[in-house]
């Protein structure tokens, strides 16, 4: 695929040049704080773009992501607090039990469609959380803290903020690389294949739901790779960061970047949290212009930001 | 004996509670193809409407019907203006849109009633607590609310079974292009189930205002809950948001009131009063999940499609 | 046209954040203010601020010669949301101290973030366990309690009433199990049952309070702060309890609840460190004013808090006469609690959490009609949590 000279990708390239390029900008100018803040940024684009990998690929809507941020996190956590640093276990076993969760969830939840999925995928994301809530000797309610974050034999040191930002932000791009790959591979075009007709693939003989569920495990293991980031990031794990909302967070960043593009779910992610940061300096009453935001969005600008971009390249 | 008697009816009471809200989400859901999250909003309003009237009036009984025709229109022009242009659309782009109304819904709240909360004082007729069976008293209130809901729910029974309009509703439920083929104008009956739906979320919210507070936020709770009930039930039947609904209302409170104490035979102390209370909660999620991997359309699906 | 926007609005956004970088200027005091502004329990947030901006008036809206600069900062009653604000306050506005926190589950994600940075953190609310033991830090102070001093001394009250044995409810998180923790420790007669309910989600507490009333005990204790606190007593009122069972309280009854609870919260005891009329100079100048500025409420324990807590800072920066990169003479200020509080004298232990008394309250009609909280006795003189000893600060 060649990249064409338009507008949306020039917007993108401009993005993921001054992404890298912030580190620089925030030690010239001793703004120690937007490195903090594009760090949870880029964590969030990641679950965000493994979430778009099912929602904007696949067409399963999941109301459940935020079980694998969780559960990315509470590996660490709990691996840390029995005094196990080795980053070379904890990542390891984040992404695996990940996995496994995606797997066990997405084999029960894809015998449903539409809402019922919708449901049913928030149905186990509130028992991870009710779990999260009962663990007492890691914290229940109160979350855990992680005094020390994961230790890479001196390869990296994560309590570097110059280099955790720049493993989060190659996290990011080789997620998105990924997803890229698997899109165009022939599997992903499979998987969207069923998304626009079931019956179709199914009676030129690809078995749907098989296809659809390694998708489902795929993008469940990306999000945990988020979770353990983010447990690095903020040093803490709390069952408040997998509550529903925060699932409903995760949509709301993939739609409004724009669904099914490639870098529709960083831009979201971005403009949502940015937005939140700054609505929050203006006013306490943030909300208030959040809400009807997002109304208009939907009503108006389908295809999210992205969506906008593209009718600048028509244009 | 007397406990567990005690608790059946807390957990029916709570149970008939989550009917009323359920009804109207399973109305909308089910004939609007409609996934409406500011259903909580609805309620929350409900509620602060209720307070409001009454402390005007001076009357419980006059501020609640107050609130429920406030309720009715406020449902009714929130469809007008935005939502009746999210019909036929993408149900992710519902939620999101409706996800807004919530954030909407709360700020304006805490912009003209403030952040405080109100308080929705009963008469005292109905804080004093009856004798049901000798030796067993329970809240004259709770009652009433057992009462109440049993009532809408006959009432709803005879309108959807019974009337033109419900009629309709039921076709709509089950094929909703086809009433659009016959002729029938689609747009108000929208408007009349979305008003309904909306006055029957103002009717839960100013039923529970009394026993909870009047607060921002009342309705995210409550409408997760909600939602499970419908989907459990089946989108779009009455009926099966009524047995959901009680259902999950003994659920809940019958896993609250009896698992501590079993959990404790198992496990330590500590570690069973921690756990208990997650557990209760998780169990409603449980049953759900089973029901949609054993039934994925729910237990009594309205539409056959 | 609507390009123009989104493009016009993503410029702004990013101009504004490189914007929002302040200058850091050595002559003024940079306060930042963690507490919760947004969501139901915002009136407690409200009430500390008030409480806050009232102590600032009330000291010139200076501190050393210098003027005062906060920064408040809503935590949304999350512990992720209040450690991100808490980062931004030490890593953007480079503040000198950190003060608030209503919830233990905040603060407990918060405090690495500001001990770090070595950041002075004065809690007014919040009084986790572990702050008083393992995790003190020299950086930190508290001008409010330990979570587990209160209810201990509803236990002593109960003792000292002669009840024999008590029913417990609270909700299932930090400060939740240090209540009931509490008055276990103190309470000598027999615990009949023990209920956690889960928190914040759960409102509704028919199943608890069946349990209670069929459990036989001679009375039950509940903590429950803000809205639940309001659902709690409607509720035991409702069911007829309150004619049989008497309830006693911690942090359930307070000014902003009141309105709420009515005549059921009439009579029903509770221990705090502070009650709104403690006969001293500066409680009552604290209580007037307060009343005067923001009319139509009433100052809560939370609110003396906050204001103690800004008198506190005020004398660690007079004692350095504005040079806050002194620290270590600024700690040592603190420990002397040199300034008036507004619930009398206190010392602080070696973990710097306040030895104190602890009031009984009450719910009165007070000389307007309306309802009040009172003082009837002092329970316990000079009260030191029981986790200083694990505390390694000397």
């Amino acid at each position: 695929m060649m990249p064409n000279l338009n507008v949306s990708n020039a917007v993108v390239a401009v993005l993921c040049a001054a992404l890298i390029m912030l580190p620089v900008y925030s030690a010239a100018s001793g703004n120690i704080f937007i490195l903090t803040l594009f760090t949870r940024i880029v964590i969030f684009a990641l679950a965000a773009a493994s979430l778009n990998l099912i929602m904007g690929y696949g067409g399963m809507m999941s109301f459940g992501h935020a079980a694998y941020l969780g559960i990315g996190g509470y590996a660490v956590g709990i691996l840390a607090a029995e005094g196990i640093g080795s980053g070379f276990i904890q990542w390891p076993v984040a992404l695996i039990v990940s996995a496994l969760f995606a797997l066990v969830i997405g084999a029960l939840s894809l015998r449903t469609r539409g809402v019922y999925f919708i449901m049913i995928t928030l149905a186990f994301a509130q028992m991870a959380y009710y779990v999260a809530t009962s663990l007492s000797r890691y914290g229940a309610d109160d979350g855990l803290t992680i005094y020390k974050r994961s230790d890479f034999a001196g390869l990296i040191n994560l309590s570097n903020r110059t280099q955790f930002y720049y493993l989060c932000l190659a996290c990011l791009f080789g997620g998105i690389y990924l997803i890229w790959r698997i899109v165009n591979s022939r599997f992903g075009l499979v998987v969207q294949g069923v998304r626009s007709n079931e019956q179709r693939m199914q009676a030129i003989g690809f078995h749907a739901n098989r296809y659809r569920l390694v998708c489902f495990v795929i993008s469940g293991t990306i999000c945990g790779l988020a979770g353990a980031l983010l447990a690095n990031n903020t040093d803490f794990v709390s069952p408040a960061g997998m509550y529903w909302t925060r699932s409903g967070e995760l949509m709301v960043m993939v739609v409004l970047g724009g669904m099914g593009s490639l870098f529709g779910p960083v831009i979201g992610a971005i403009a949502f949290l940015l937005l939140e940061e700054l609505l929050s300096q203006f006013t306490e009453y943030w909300a208030l212009i959040m809400g009807p935001l997002l109304l208009l969005i939907v009503l108006f600008a389908r295809g999210g930001i992205m969506g906008l971009l593209g009718r600048f390249n028509r244009a | 004996m007397f406990l567990v008697v005690e608790q059946l009816l807390n957990g029916l009471q709570f149970g008939l509670l989550l009917f009323l809200l359920a009804a109207g989400l399973t109305l909308v859901f089910g004939i609007m193809d409609f996934v409406n999250l500011a259903h909580g909003s609805l309620y929350m309003m409900g509620a602060y409407f209720a307070a409001t009237f009454a402390a005007w009036t001076g009357s419980f009984v006059l501020g609640a019907l107050l609130a429920l025709v406030a309720t009715l229109l406020l449902g009714i022009a929130l469809e007008f203006v935005a939502l009746k242009h999210l019909y036929g659309r993408d149900h992710l782009d519902q939620v999101l849109a409706t996800f807004g109304l919530i954030l909407f819904f709360n700020d304006a709240v805490r912009l003209i009633w403030g952040p405080a909360g109100l308080a929705l004082p009963l008469p005292a007729w109905l804080t004093v607590p009856v004798q049901i069976i000798p030796g067993v008293f329970y809240p004259a209130y709770r009652l009433l609310i057992i009462g109440v809901a049993l009532a809408v729910a006959a009432g709803l029974y005879v309108v959807v079974m019974r009337t033109r309009i419900g009629m309709l509703i039921r076709a709509g439920a089950s094929n909703r292009e086809m009433i659009g083929a016959l002729g029938i104008n689609i747009k108000l009956l929208f408007t009349l189930v979305f008003g309904l739906g909306a006055a029957l979320a103002g009717l839960a919210g100013l039923m529970q205002a009394p026993i909870l507070t009047v607060q921002i936020g009342m309705g995210e709770n409550i409408l997760i809950l909600a939602f499970v009930i419908i989907v459990i039930g089946g989108i779009g039947s009455i009926r099966g948001a009524f047995m959901a609904a009680i259902f999950v209302g003994m659920i809940d409170t019958l896993g609250r009131a009896f698992l501590p104490d079993l959990l404790r035979k198992v496990l330590s102390g500590a570690a069973a009063s921690t756990a208990a209370p997650a557990l209760s909660s998780m169990l409603i999620y449980l049953l759900m999940a089973i029901i949609l991997v054993v039934r994925p359309e729910g237990l009594f699906p309205a539409a056959k499609r | 046209m609507t390009k123009a926007y989104w493009l016009a609005g993503a410029m702004s956004m990013v101009s504004a954040l490189a914007l929002a970088q302040p200058a850091t200027a050595a002559d003024t005091i940079k306060i930042g203010f963690v507490s919760t502004f947004s969501g139901p329990t915002a009136v407690i947030g409200n009430d500390m601020r008030n409480s806050f901006e009232l102590a600032l008036d009330h000291l010139g809206r200076k501190m050393g010669g210098k003027p005062v600069e906060v920064i408040y900062e809503d935590d949304g009653q999350k512990p992720d949301v209040g450690k991100q604000k808490t980062e931004k306050l030490v890593q953007s506005d480079k503040v000198d101290f950190i003060v608030g926190y209503i919830w233990s589950n905040v603060l407990l994600a918060s405090l690495k973030t500001a001990v770090d940075s070595k950041t002075f953190l004065i809690s007014a609310n919040a009084g986790p366990s572990q702050l008083a033991g393992e995790l003190c830090s020299p950086y930190v102070f508290s001008t409010s309690w330990q979570n587990d001093q209160t209810p201990q001394a509803v236990g002593t009250y109960m003792n000292q009433k002669g009840v024999k044995s008590v029913f417990l409810i609270g909700p299932n998180y930090a400060a939740g199990k240090d209540m009931l923790a509490g008055v276990k420790s103190t309470f000598k007669g027999q615990v009949v049952g023990e209920e956690y309910t889960v928190w914040p989600s759960q409102l509704d507490f028919s199943a608890e309070l069946t349990k209670a009333k069929n459990s036989k005990a001679e009375s039950i204790f509940v903590f429950y702060p803000g809205a639940a606190g309001v659902q709690f007593l409607n509720q035991y009122a409702q069911a007829g309890i309150k004619a049989q069972i008497p309830l006693y309280t911690a942090f359930t009854i307070d000014e902003l609840s009141l309105p709420l609870q009515k005549d059921n919260a009439l009579g029903v005891p509770g221990a705090q460190q502070w009650v709104n009329d403690l006969p001293n100079d500066e409680n009552k100048k604290f209580v007037a004013d307060y009343r005067q500025k923001y009319t139509g409420l009433r100052p809560t324990f939370y609110g003396a808090q906050s204001y103690d807590a800004a008198n506190l800072i005020n004398s660690a920066v007079v004692a350095v006469k504005g040079d806050t990169s002194k620290k270590d003479e600024m700690k040592a200020e603190m420990e002397k609690v040199n300034f008036k509080s507004v619930r009398g004298p206190f010392k602080y232990g070696n973990n710097h959490i306040p030895i104190q008394n602890f009031y009984l309250q009450d719910v009165v009609k007070d000389g307007e009609g309306q309802l009040a909280l009172k003082t009837v006795a002092t329970i316990v003189k000079d009260d030191q949590d029981r986790f200083h000893d694990k505390c390694p600060m000397k």
